[in-house]
């Protein structure tokens, strides 16, 4: 079965290939070829992750054998494993719910290129989860924010541009700090793999030397990388990058993007830090408090939304935050609580942007709440879906989100400080209450009718706001509601619905299992 | 303080540089500018890799004329990661190029301030 240790680069090869053979196809086949394909990557992960499970370690691929310290390297574990495997899926999936509003909010000429995006962003997905050499994890970063960029700005309106310019100027910022970052890392350790370069780092933290310029360029990298993912007070682009772009690629940036930047700075605290010189670093306790503020101001400012899209954005500032208070909790509990809450958010979060829409094509197309009023018994489906994700974010046993906040919890209960205890159960009780506000509210909106019925939604009162912005399609085509549309096209939805929905419930009832797996994963991650 | 500054003019002037770029980044207000304190950035950043990465009286690492002691020869990996870096830079900018065209054709402007206010007059808030 030594076949399967090609299978990581199998993942990026063929996600660059098919980029590039997605210009040549027509849009629909491109989708199709997309889902296809991703389908396969799904297996290709699936074997690696059984296949490190059953070793109970980790293999290391030498691309064109050069050894350590010298070639570029691909290190697959089960963590690596278990993480691509859950990205896959959650792309698999935004690609099949989104394809309706797609055709819509995308010339139809433009849609091959779409997908050669899509397809890029998977093999740099899969690069910055496998990639065991920080300097590729660069060139993969960099990668990155042009293809998020790209499927932002498919949708031609003014408001994505600006959103796109944003996004970019503030992705540029902290791609130039963790350059610089690894570059001072790089100068201090003379390595770029992860290996060699945590084997320099012990060596000096036992000596004792050069601990500052090491902690200036974890510092530097550290602001880079929670400037792209969005670690408050770095969180303020989200809204409208997320809100305005079409739905899968606001499902994607959410749940996949900045979730593989952390990822990515996990897997240099760990791996090139390594956790005991990192736990000794202020860094620990500086991405702790601004993972406790996030957690708060996110929500607080989800709470003053108009528009359905920009509070479901804002919570993901919210839900970020735990993420990185589980890597400013430390122990192998903690981190494990990150990997979860990494799991469970991308899950709940692409679900609900992939609803949001559906919610609102049936209300004029709006995404504003007031217009909202309803739109629960007009899509049934659409309502439950947000019914439940709005519960696994709340914190609601059997759900995923519950499970992610328990591991929380346990985390801080053995970390041996009182303090980290007090601020983390404080945040926990603090957040779970003000997610319960604004996701509770929205449900209630969604389900109730308005006062006398007036403020329903009622077809023909939104005719001049029924074409999604910037689409080029006559008013009254794209007001398909939801029960009129045939059983066929609606599958796109429900199965990656089914599929997300029972991730999700599978991480809330099963939530053990999953936790088992990243232990295991953190053990041989070293 | 000032003497290692002196010795280590190099990187001293790469991370001023790279000041310089990420200030102009941060709060110019033209866009074009913004994307030019970029490159100053980034130059910032190679021209650091490239001082690391040579050695005063030492070769590029291509064996002519049998010699094979390493301390003859520099390291060529930081040569290669600047090349890597410039790379990237150039396709970064021409996006944010083609970025700024858009804006500009929506706008008619390239001043961010006024983009901001412009958009918030748009009907697309629903």
């Amino acid at each position: 079965m030594d076949i399967i240790r090609n299978f990581p680069l199998f993942t990026i090869v063929l996600s660059l290939f098919s980029g590039v053979l997605c210009t040549m196809l027509k849009g629909k086949t491109a989708k199709n070829y997309t889902l296809i394909y991703e389908g396969v990557l799904i297996v290709l992960t699936a074997c690696v992750l059984f296949y490190t499970v059953g070793n109970g370690s980790s293999f290391t691929y030498t691309m064109g054998e050069f050894p350590a310290p010298w070639g570029n390297e691909i290190r697959a574990g089960v963590l690596e494993a278990l993480t691509a495997l859950f990205f896959l899926v959650i792309l698999f999936c935004s690609v099949m719910a989104g394809w309706k509003f797609l055709i819509i909010d995308i010339d139809e000429s433009k849609i091959n290129l779409y997908f050669t995006l899509i397809n890029l962003m998977t093999a740099a997905l899969m690069a910055l989860v496998w990639t065991n050499d920080i300097f590729t994890g660069y060139v993969f970063v960099e990668i990155m924010t042009l293809t998020s960029c790209g499927i932002m700005i498919v949708r031609e309106i003014g408001r994505t541009t600006l959103a796109a310019v944003r996004y970019m100027i503030l992705n540029l910022l902290g791609s130039g700090l963790f350059l610089l970052g690894i570059v001072l890392l790089y100068d201090i350790t003379g390595h770029l793999l992860m290996v060699p370069m945590r084997e320099t780092i012990a060596g000096f933290a036992a000596e004792g030397t050069d601990m500052t310029s090491i902690m200036l360029s974890l510092g530097i990298l550290t602001i880079g990388l929670s400037i792209k993912s969005g670690l408050f007070p770095f969180h303020f682009w989200m809204p409208d990058t997320y809100g305005w772009s079409t739905p899968t690629s606001g499902s994607i940036l959410s749940s996949l993007v900045s979730k593989a930047y952390i990822f990515l700075l996990f897997k240099i605290y760990y791996r090139v830090i390594g956790p005991s010189v990192f736990e000794a670093l202020p860094i620990r306790k500086i991405i702790f408090v601004l993972g406790i503020l996030g957690m708060v101001f996110g929500s607080v400012s989800a709470m003053r939304q108009k528009n359905i899209n920009r509070m479901v954005a804002f919570s993901s500032a919210a839900q970020i935050g735990y993420i990185y208070m589980g890597l400013g909790i430390g122990g192998i509990d903690g981190y494990a609580a990150a990997m979860f809450q990494i799991f469970a958010h991308s899950v709940t979060k692409s679900l609900l942007f992939l609803t949001t829409p559906r919610l609102s094509e049936v209300s004029g197309h709006s995404l504003l709440f007031r217009n909202l009023q309803g739109s629960g018994y007009r899509a049934k489906d659409a309502g439950l879906v947000f019914l439940l994700c709005s519960f696994s974010m709340v914190g609601i046993p059997i759900f995923a989100g519950f499970s992610a906040k328990l591991n929380f919890a346990t985390a801080a209960a053995g970390a041996g400080s009182y303090r980290i205890l007090f601020f983390t159960m404080i945040a926990l009780a603090v957040s779970s209450v003000l997610n319960a506000l604004y996701f509770i509210r929205t449900c209630i909106r969604i389900y109730t009718s308005g006062r006398g019925g007036a403020d329903i939604y009622a077809p023909g009162l939104y005719e001049e706001a029924n074409a999604r912005p910037g689409s080029d399609l006559p008013s009254g085509e794209t007001t398909v509601s939801g029960s009129e549309e045939p059983l066929f096209s609606r599958l796109d939805y429900w199965i990656p619905a089914a599929i997300l929905t029972g991730l999700n419930l599978y991480l809330g009832l099963f939530s053990w299992q999953t936790v088992g797996l990243i232990e295991k994963g953190l053990a041989m991650f070293p | 303080m000032i003497e290692t500054l002196l010795t280590n003019y190099e990187e001293a002037a790469a991370i001023i540089l790279f000041g310089i770029g990420l200030t102009m980044l941060l709060f110019q207000r033209n866009l074009i500018k913004k994307l030019i304190g970029m490159n100053i950035m980034d130059t910032g950043v190679f021209l650091f890799l490239a001082s690391m990465g040579y050695i005063e009286g030492r070769r590029a690492p291509i064996i002519t004329d049998g010699i094979q002691d390493v301390n003859a020869y520099i390291n060529p990996v930081p040569a290669g990661l600047v090349l890597t870096g410039i790379v990237v830079s150039v396709s970064v900018t021409a996006v944010m190029l083609s970025l700024s065209i858009r804006l500009y054709k929506r706008y008619h402007t390239l001043d961010l301030d006024d983009v901001y206010i412009l958009s918030r007059h748009q009907t697309e808030d629903r």
